[in-house]
């Protein structure tokens, strides 16, 4: 399956404001997407809840991955996303 | 017949209208069954998940910034996929929707607290969500601030911050709460917002639903069921002390133009303008602890002189004073609090902190002074929880090793109040933050609303410990200033002048009230006053003679 590993960028972690716009982002993909951290469960990358939950720190290893058309350009997109610092955007 | 309720003012005004009640959380029934087959009972639960995610959304767009981003998240949560798997799972397995949609939360709720503290606001918001969802399928009340559709006076046994985030002040007329107490969220949230507020009212949570209530926040009454002459006439003679309040201006002085400093406190550089705007001679009480709140690491040097730099200069010519970092006890730090501290209140914190991290100290006191060397107000800077002469000469003197020429300490602590004249001989200026000072001296919990009596700022014991402290100060010749919530109260801010205290630092709401109050008494009357509440056995016979004193 498609893979990407990627440094959470925000330094507060994938928590709040970095959280909600992450699983906004991958509501709006054509597949489903996982996360997980390194060592961990993947959970729904939809799912506010269990974004928050794996309570990822800033600089922690994530694990996105995906199947089936259009994986591939979900999987950068939401890794480009993940590695910016997005707490101190706008 | 009216009945008068009687508690602790906590936020001045007076307002009538109909009460309406904080509905308590609902209980989910231990033997709910399940009303319809499974297809049904999972209908009702995404229905109930779909009407609550609506609400929070519509009041999303109407509640400002930080609100709207926090009931913004929370209509996520409730739309949640993984979430309503986990429901649409247990009734499928024959559970009842409501039953259900708890066991789903929880499981999260147990996910999220495990994350640790940093998580705690998120899990208060999921439990709300909970709520919201349980009484939507059981039908009862929702949980948290009411909307009857009219203007109201809100009663409820306390208010927690996540039921103040979308507290609209044009529909809430004023605040009644059963418990709570002068320095409990509902007070200080109240006074911000300018709603009139009494906390402590013993039968406030029995009032019927919609009967009309007076409530005055200056002398903590509440009327219950008054007649329509008496509320007009309680509203004119409101309108009347406003108009009064508006008359007077300018720096603070007393009826003999004794000067007293008047300050406000600020909590960050939001709300800036409004504080700024105040008619004051600058800030007693700037709180850095936002800065470096709800993160993983501290605030870097740039991000923290960019905010110290915007709040200088809002106040170009005017003092600002500012607190260094006062972490730990009710306000943990992910990076600098022990995680086990027995009892926090007496742990490692406020100026404590730097023994372990004079890193961050170092840190802020850089950007304090880089901020200071480019702005036009007249910076100075001061310290929390310090208990000794040794730790304020240590204080003052890297103060003034970055340039920064005033260095001062709050008196929080009875030992450094006992010992005044040795720690303000240490330093350039002390400020008294009753909340705290009071905590101490009584033993007493800031945050427990049934100690409230004990927590009085009228103490005598407290008042004889500001006593001490303004009057090293005044042998010493150097500044003596309040900045607790105490200083808002215009019969104690009276009272502080009369034992010594040059200046007062509040909410900006306060100080047209303690203005006031300084231009109608002499420095005479405020000592008089002053011996008055001392002689007082304790506080509530303190504050009623000093009041009939004044009304005489």
């Amino acid at each position: 399956m498609p893979e990407r590993r990627v440094a959470v960028g925000s330094k507060v972690g994938l928590h709040a404001r970095p959280a909600a716009m992450f699983v906004q982002a991958a509501a709006k993909q054509p597949v489903k997407v996982t996360i997980a951290k390194a060592d961990g469960n993947p959970v729904d990358a939809r799912s506010i809840l269990s974004v928050l939950a794996l309570d990822a720190r800033g600089g922690d290893e994530v694990v996105l991955a995906a199947e089936g058309d259009g994986a591939e350009q979900a999987l950068d997109e939401l890794a480009a996303l993940l590695a910016r610092d997005l707490d101190s955007e706008g | 017949m009216a009945e008068t309720l009687s508690g602790i003012g906590v936020s001045p005004g007076v307002a009538a209208g109909p009460v309406a009640h904080m509905a308590a959380p609902p209980v989910v029934p231990t033997d709910a069954t399940p009303a319809g087959d499974p297809e049904t009972e999972n209908q009702a639960a995404l229905a109930a998940m779909k009407s609550v995610a609506a609400t929070l959304g519509e009041r999303a767009t109407r509640a400002p910034g930080e609100a709207a981003s926090v009931l913004a998240a929370q209509a996520m949560m409730a739309e949640d996929p993984t979430l309503a798997s986990k429901v649409s799972d247990a009734v499928q397995a024959g559970k009842a929707a409501v039953t259900a949609v708890a066991e789903a939360f929880e499981e999260f709720r147990g996910m999220l607290a495990a994350a640790g503290p940093y998580m705690a606001e998120r899990v208060t918001d999921l439990d709300d969500l909970r709520n919201r969802t349980v009484a939507t399928l059981l039908g009862v009340p929702m949980p948290g601030v009411p909307d009857p559709g009219h203007p109201f006076v809100l009663v409820a046994l306390d208010l927690a911050p996540a039921d103040t985030a979308t507290l609209d002040a044009d529909r809430v007329r004023a605040i009644i709460t059963e418990e709570g107490g002068p320095t409990s969220h509902t007070a200080i949230l109240a006074k911000s917002l300018g709603i009139p507020a009494v906390v402590t009212v013993r039968g406030a949570t029995a009032i019927a639903e919609g009967e009309t209530v007076l409530v005055d926040g200056s002398d903590g009454s509440v009327l219950v069921a008054p007649d329509e002459a008496t509320v007009q006439e309680a509203l004119a003679a409101q309108e009347a002390k406003e108009a009064a309040l508006q008359s007077v201006s300018g720096p603070g002085r007393t009826a003999d133009d004794h000067p007293v400093q008047l300050l406000v406190n600020i909590a960050g550089d939001r709300d800036l303008d409004a504080a700024a705007a105040a008619d004051s001679e600058g800030v007693g009480l700037f709180r850095t602890e936002f800065l470096f709140l709800d993160r993983p690491n501290a605030p870097t040097l740039e991000e923290q002189q960019a905010v110290y730099q915007r709040v200088f200069d809002a106040f170009p010519g005017r003092k600002v004073v500012v607190r260094t970092l006062d972490a730990g006890a009710d306000k943990p730090l992910e990076f600098v609090t022990m995680p086990d501290e027995p009892n926090p209140a007496l742990g490692v914190r406020g100026l404590r902190t730097s023994r372990r991290h004079p890193e961050l100290l170092e840190q802020q006191l850089t950007a304090v002074a880089g901020a200071a060397s480019a702005s036009q107000a007249t910076v100075w800077v001061m310290a929390p929880m310090v208990s000794t002469k040794a730790e304020a000469a240590s204080f003052a003197e890297q103060v003034h090793g970055y340039g920064l020429p005033t260095a001062g300490v709050m008196i929080e602590v009875p030992a450094a109040a006992v010992r005044a004249h040795h720690v303000a001989a240490a330093c350039d200026f002390t400020s008294i933050g009753t909340n705290d000072l009071s905590q101490y001296t009584y033993a007493a919990d800031r945050m427990a609303g049934e100690l409230a009596d004990l927590l009085d700022a009228w103490q005598p014991a407290l008042l004889e410990l500001v006593r001490l402290t303004a009057e090293a100060g005044k042998a010493l010749g150097k500044p003596v200033g309040v900045c607790g919530e105490a200083a808002s109260d215009p019969l104690l801010a009276l009272v502080f002048v009369g034992l010594g205290v040059t200046s007062l630092s509040m909410a900006p709401v306060s100080v047209p009230g303690v203005r006031a109050a300084l231009a109608a008494h002499t420095l005479a009357e405020c000592r008089g006053l002053a011996t008055l509440a001392l002689e007082a056995e304790d506080g509530r016979t303190a504050r009623t003679t000093v009041r009939a004193a004044t009304r005489s």
